[in-house]
């Protein structure tokens, strides 16, 4: 296995007196493309609200690229890039003017920020609609402009979390294979959190997220061989069912 | 290995983003100046009628009840905007703009400080746009006073802005949001010297001068009354730059991550 990009350790958070996270250790390694399986409400939120530092956890640790996100929480979200499950944009604001905000707020001039919502947006397929407003596009076409917005700094990972929520299977499965495509080409870090199980390619990895703990972790045939199952979806089933 | 990062570039970006909502929210710019101008036109009028004004500093001279008035409409639409861009920040966080902004490589403090002067040179657009019409309407200040009102207005809406921005972290939703109206900018406002001097005040009740004397937006109001005519206030700038310092830490510290992004803990998302 090649060097950890990700390294989370005995994580627990609690909002209040409820807990959400009972010690999560996780690992994912450089260019791994790793999904995040969980029922709702299993605590994938809070993980990325957490590794975004948009809130501390009290125990455990986070270390991304080598740096503690509480710690060192500049240097880490320059390499990180994001992309919510709430939409982002705003829906007034050309497509431009969103990605130039963005740019500004990675600390990108004007001209990298133009040159670097180029590159993306041709990438996406969107280059002629640098000019249009946001509320005119589509639901598929918002979020791949979201997914060009976190990419404009050249984050070294990318952390996604429902990343295809509101979409249609077309679209879907067009953002599923774009994110595939990108961490292949440029040896991203991935980390996709998603309930949906037809989303898991073969080739990524899997950690099944359940009531706040690590179920199962590994490649796709090896969390099926390890329950006995055939299929991933079975495999999901029965580890959210048990393991509680 | 750290990237040096120029500060100019988010500040930049920040204040260029909210400058552009407010030229697409061209409701928002109708309701700002069509608010005090009803006040001062409508209100004000009727008003001159009824109460005489002495010669108070920074006065010199008499003056109507209009030119009186006009500090406390200018605070009001600072006191609109501060109010109104907590508003937008509630729902930044609700939308997920909000999570945009704090996973900026910035530090938390920096990113909520431009957020905050973005706000206030919103509200002094509006409260310059209220001056010219104003005085199409005769209602003037002397010509020096629209220079020396700035830096005044700069703390002012700053101070404001940070008590929105300390509200948008305490309040959970949108929707409740309608209770600022009613719980924070009546009382604000009402409670001030914004509509009558003080001493008219207490020669009505002395508990309500008492409470107008501590409302910090009396204050604010008269920092910008005394800006207009060139005069210093060194009690209502201090009163100003104290409120703006204590509301700032305040709302640094619900938006801090270490204990919590306050909102965020309550209405806990799964």
């Amino acid at each position: 296995m090649s060097e950890p990009v990700i390294e989370i350790h005995g994580l627990r958070y609690a909002y209040g007196k409820r807990a959400v996270l009972h010690g999560v250790d996780l690992t994912v390694a450089r260019g791994e493309f790793a999904v995040l399986l969980g029922p709702n409400g299993a605590g994938k939120t809070t993980l990325m609200a957490l590794m975004t530092g948009l809130f501390n956890a009290r125990d455990g640790r986070i270390m991304l690229e080598g740096s503690d996100i509480r710690r060192d929480p500049t240097r880490v979200l320059g390499r990180l890039g994001v992309v919510f499950q709430q939409p982002t944009l705003d829906l007034d604001l050309t497509v431009r003017q969103n990605l130039r905000y963005f740019a500004a707020l990675q600390g990108l001039t004007p001209r990298r920020a133009e040159e670097r919502a180029a590159e993306e947006l041709e990438r996406h397929g969107l280059a002629e609609r640098l000019g249009d407003r946001v509320r005119d596009l589509s639901g598929g076409q918002r979020r791949r402009v979201e997914l060009a917005r976190a990419l404009l700094h050249e984050p070294t990972m990318l952390i996604l979390d429902e990343p295809t929520v509101g979409l249609d299977l077309r679209s879907r499965r067009a953002i599923v294979e774009h994110c595939h495509d990108l961490a292949r080409d440029r040896g991203l870090t991935v980390l996709w959190a998603t309930h949906l199980i037809d989303e898991v390619w073969p080739t990524d990895t899997v950690a099944v997220l359940h009531q706040g703990r690590i179920v199962a972790r590994g490649g796709v045939d090896a969390i099926k061989d390890s329950m006995g199952s055939s299929s991933l979806v079975e495999a999901f089933e029965h580890l959210t069912r048990t393991a509680a | 290995m750290t990237e040096r990062r120029s500060w100019w570039l988010p500040l930049r970006g920040i204040v260029a983003r909210e400058v552009l909502r407010l030229v697409h929210q061209r409701e928002r710019l109708v309701a700002a100046l069509v608010r005090p101008l009803i006040w001062l036109l409508v209100f004000a009028a009727g008003f001159r009628a009824v109460l005489g004004i002495s010669i108070i500093p920074p006065y010199e001279t008499y003056i109507t009840y209009e030119v009186y008035v006009l500090p406390g409409l200018v605070g009001m639409v600072q006191l609109f905007n501060g109010m109104q861009s907590s508003l937008s920040m509630i729902y930044d966080r609700e939308m997920g703009s909000m999570r945009v902004l704090l996973v900026s490589p910035y530090p938390r403090w920096f990113l909520l400080s431009a957020k905050l002067l973005a706000g206030t040179v919103l509200s002094i657009l509006q409260v310059y746009a209220f001056l010219l019409v104003a005085a199409a309407f005769d209602v003037v200040v002397p010509p020096s006073g629209y220079a020396f009102v700035l830096p005044a207005l700069l703390a002012t809406g700053m101070m404001l802005g940070a008590l929105g921005m300390l509200l948008s972290s305490l309040i959970r939703q949108l929707e409740n949001f309608a209770g600022i109206m009613n719980f924070v900018i009546f009382p604000m406002f009402f409670l001030s010297s914004a509509l009558y001097p003080l001493w008219r005040m207490r020669e009505s009740s002395e508990l309500l001068y008492a409470i107008c004397s501590l409302n910090p937006f009396t204050y604010a109001v008269e920092l910008i009354r005394f800006a207009f005519y060139g005069r210093p206030e060194p009690l209502a700038t201090a009163v100003v730059l104290g409120c703006l310092f204590v509301l700032l830490l305040l709302s640094f510290r619900a938006y801090d991550p270490a204990r919590g992004f306050l909102p965020m803990r309550r209405g806990a998302p799964e």
